[in-house]
């Protein structure tokens, strides 16, 4: 297929937002159970709020570059009891909603103690907070489903592209939010969201091996024999049915050489996963802000490398009709 | 159910691609706006259409056959393309089976032709909107046309007859005939789109004439000869048979 810069930035920006979400109502709840120090609310949970929503706002704002018609982009929630995407047009309004109002109690002070449980005191922004992690959840799974959904891109139809969006985002997440702690000097926490950020991100490391290992393997289901339905082993095209092109040759093929994209593999595997977590490790014990921010900036860049291939790697049926592409 | 669809024979297909022309000129010109086209002139020359006419040799130098292969949507019975659509443009029509976009609701996202696995939609890159063949739906059933006019332009088009219209649930009608007894086939089956659209393969008129049919081993006579044929000496009683 042939990647998208708007799709690449939305679903790495969108994905970053909700793990920063997710890192810190986890922060809270650690907090509220009495395991976590606490910290000023409006400071931590405040600015973490403020920039997942960012975030979150960029990834729509880049979204509609995708569209040919942004102006019709509401028409989107239509279909939402057949087509994936159309749920995480609702998926993403309702998450920022979430954030926003989670932020709001946050930033203003606007919380209080909801229900007591024994000796644990828990506060109203945490149940906002279990609504936005539900809407987070449900906005990974469409997002990676819009992709999975289609059985014969069978690079991108299987399980793990669903847990490779999740844990991404995640990790890129718990990446940011620890760079958030060091930055507002809060150690503890610091140590907690880095370790969490750094076992994310081996987690998908693996699971993104995985997919690569199964990607390489792969049986395309579908021939030239039983595309044009003629049985027979050589079979070449000589017309393509345009002369400059058209629509076919230009969305499903990346257009760039076999080395360029392995190249590109290797810079995403390098910058996605052993420079964070070496720049991590070495950080959180004495929680410098800077390496910690340069690790997220370099995670994230290496999440755009891992989207342009996620997309380019997909080899769609149709281009056996195009094979002097 | 109705279910209209298009039965391409590749066994008379010679690939001149008046369907091409004749169904961009159609729905250029129709109500619903142009298709357009850029250096439709020039270097480069690229555009929208809804068919295309490829072309493929098939086998090695000399023993090689080309097979002109038209290709355009295959209005499948279960499209993948409908359901992903998040604003509804895309459907299927109950009443005749034709999937079509409703090109006021589009917002040109191009997910549908990722969901294609035959590549037959194309974005119209002025307009901005998904487009495909519509059978002509806007000519089918118009009724200020001689009946014998009802059929898609590409059908009317052809000059060898390649292209044949009608519907395809229908036991008795010509072309599920066709397909029945002409061995009419689906293309990319293994996804199970059910395309209504059906090709029938390149057909050879061939007699098999095995040696025993040229020759009767087993011919009656010939025994009976071999055995009657034999020298007699002296008359039989055939030569006395009729005195």
């Amino acid at each position: 297929m042939h990647p998208a810069f708007s799709v690449i930035f939305l679903t790495t920006l969108i994905g970053a937002a909700q793990g920063l979400f997710l890192a810190l109502f986890s922060t809270q709840v650690y907090q509220e159970v009495g395991i976590l120090s606490n910290v000023s609310a409006s400071g931590f949970y405040g600015t973490g709020a403020v920039i997942s929503l960012i975030l979150l706002g960029l990834g729509l704002f880049s979204s509609f570059f995708h569209l040919g018609h942004p102006e019709r982009a509401w028409r989107a929630a239509a279909m939402w009891r057949t087509s994936w995407l159309s749920r995480e047009v609702i998926a993403l309004p309702t998450m920022m909603a979430a954030v926003f109002v989670y932020g709001v109690m946050h930033m203003f002070d606007m919380d209080g103690i909801a229900l007591t449980v024994g000796s644990v005191n828990l506060s109203a922004s945490l149940f906002v907070g279990v609504f936005g992690v539900i809407a987070a959840f449900a906005l990974f799974i469409c997002t990676a489903m819009i992709y999975a959904c289609i059985k014969f891109l069978q690079e991108w139809s299987t399980p793990l592209t669903v847990i490779n969006y999740f844990l991404f985002g995640t990790a890129s997440g718990f990446t940011l939010a620890t760079a958030l702690a060091a930055y507002l000097g809060l150690q503890e926490q610091v140590s907690f969201l880095g370790g969490w950020a750094i076992a994310l991100t081996v987690a998908v490391f693996i699971t993104r091996l995985a997919s690569l290992y199964r990607n390489n393997r792969i049986k395309y289901k579908s021939t030239v024999q039983s595309a044009i339905g003629i049985r027979h082993n050589q079979i070449q095209q000589k017309v393509q049915g345009a002369m400059g092109g058209s629509f076919n040759t230009r969305e499903y093929f990346h257009g760039k050489t076999a080395q360029f994209l392995k190249s590109i593999k290797y810079i995403f595997l390098v910058l996605v996963f052993p420079v964070p977590v070496a720049l991590m490790a070495t950080a959180l014990s004495d929680g410098n802000t800077s390496i910690l921010v340069a690790a997220f900036v370099i995670q994230y860049a290496g999440l755009l490398a891992e989207r342009w291939f996620f997309f380019a790697q997909a080899n769609h049926p149709q281009n056996i009709y195009y094979q002097t592409v | 159910m109705t279910q209209l669809a298009l039965i391409i024979d590749l066994n008379v297909c010679v690939g001149c691609s008046a369907c091409v022309t004749s169904c961009k000129e159609w729905n250029t010109s129709g109500p619903a706006g142009f298709m357009s086209d850029d250096n439709p002139y020039a270097k480069d020359p690229t555009g929208t259409f809804f068919n295309r006419v490829q072309t493929y040799e098939v086998g090695t130098y000399p023993n090689t056959e080309t097979v002109h292969f038209p290709k355009s949507c295959l209005h499948c019975e279960e499209p993948p393309c409908v359901p992903v659509c998040p604003t509804g443009a895309s459907y299927k029509r109950e009443n005749d089976g034709i999937v079509l976009v409703d090109y006021d609701k589009c917002i040109g996202c191009k997910y549908c032709s990722w969901a294609c696995p035959y590549g037959a939609r194309e974005i119209d890159e002025h307009q901005k909107v998904m487009k495909k063949c519509t059978l002509c739906v806007d000519r089918i059933y118009d009724e200020s046309l001689p009946e014998s006019e009802r059929k898609p332009a590409c059908v009317l088009a052809c000059p060898t007859n390649a292209r044949l219209f009608g519907d395809v649930h229908d036991p008795d009608s010509y072309v599920s005939t066709v397909i029945r007894e002409e061995g009419g086939y689906p293309l990319m089956p293994e996804w199970g789109t059910q395309p209504s659209n059906h090709y029938l393969p390149r057909r050879k008129n061939k007699i098999t004439i095995h040696e025993d049919e040229l020759i009767r081993v087993d011919n009656p006579l010939n025994k009976e000869q071999k055995e009657h044929h034999k020298p007699v000496d002296g008359a039989v009683l055939d030569d006395s048979s009729f005195i």
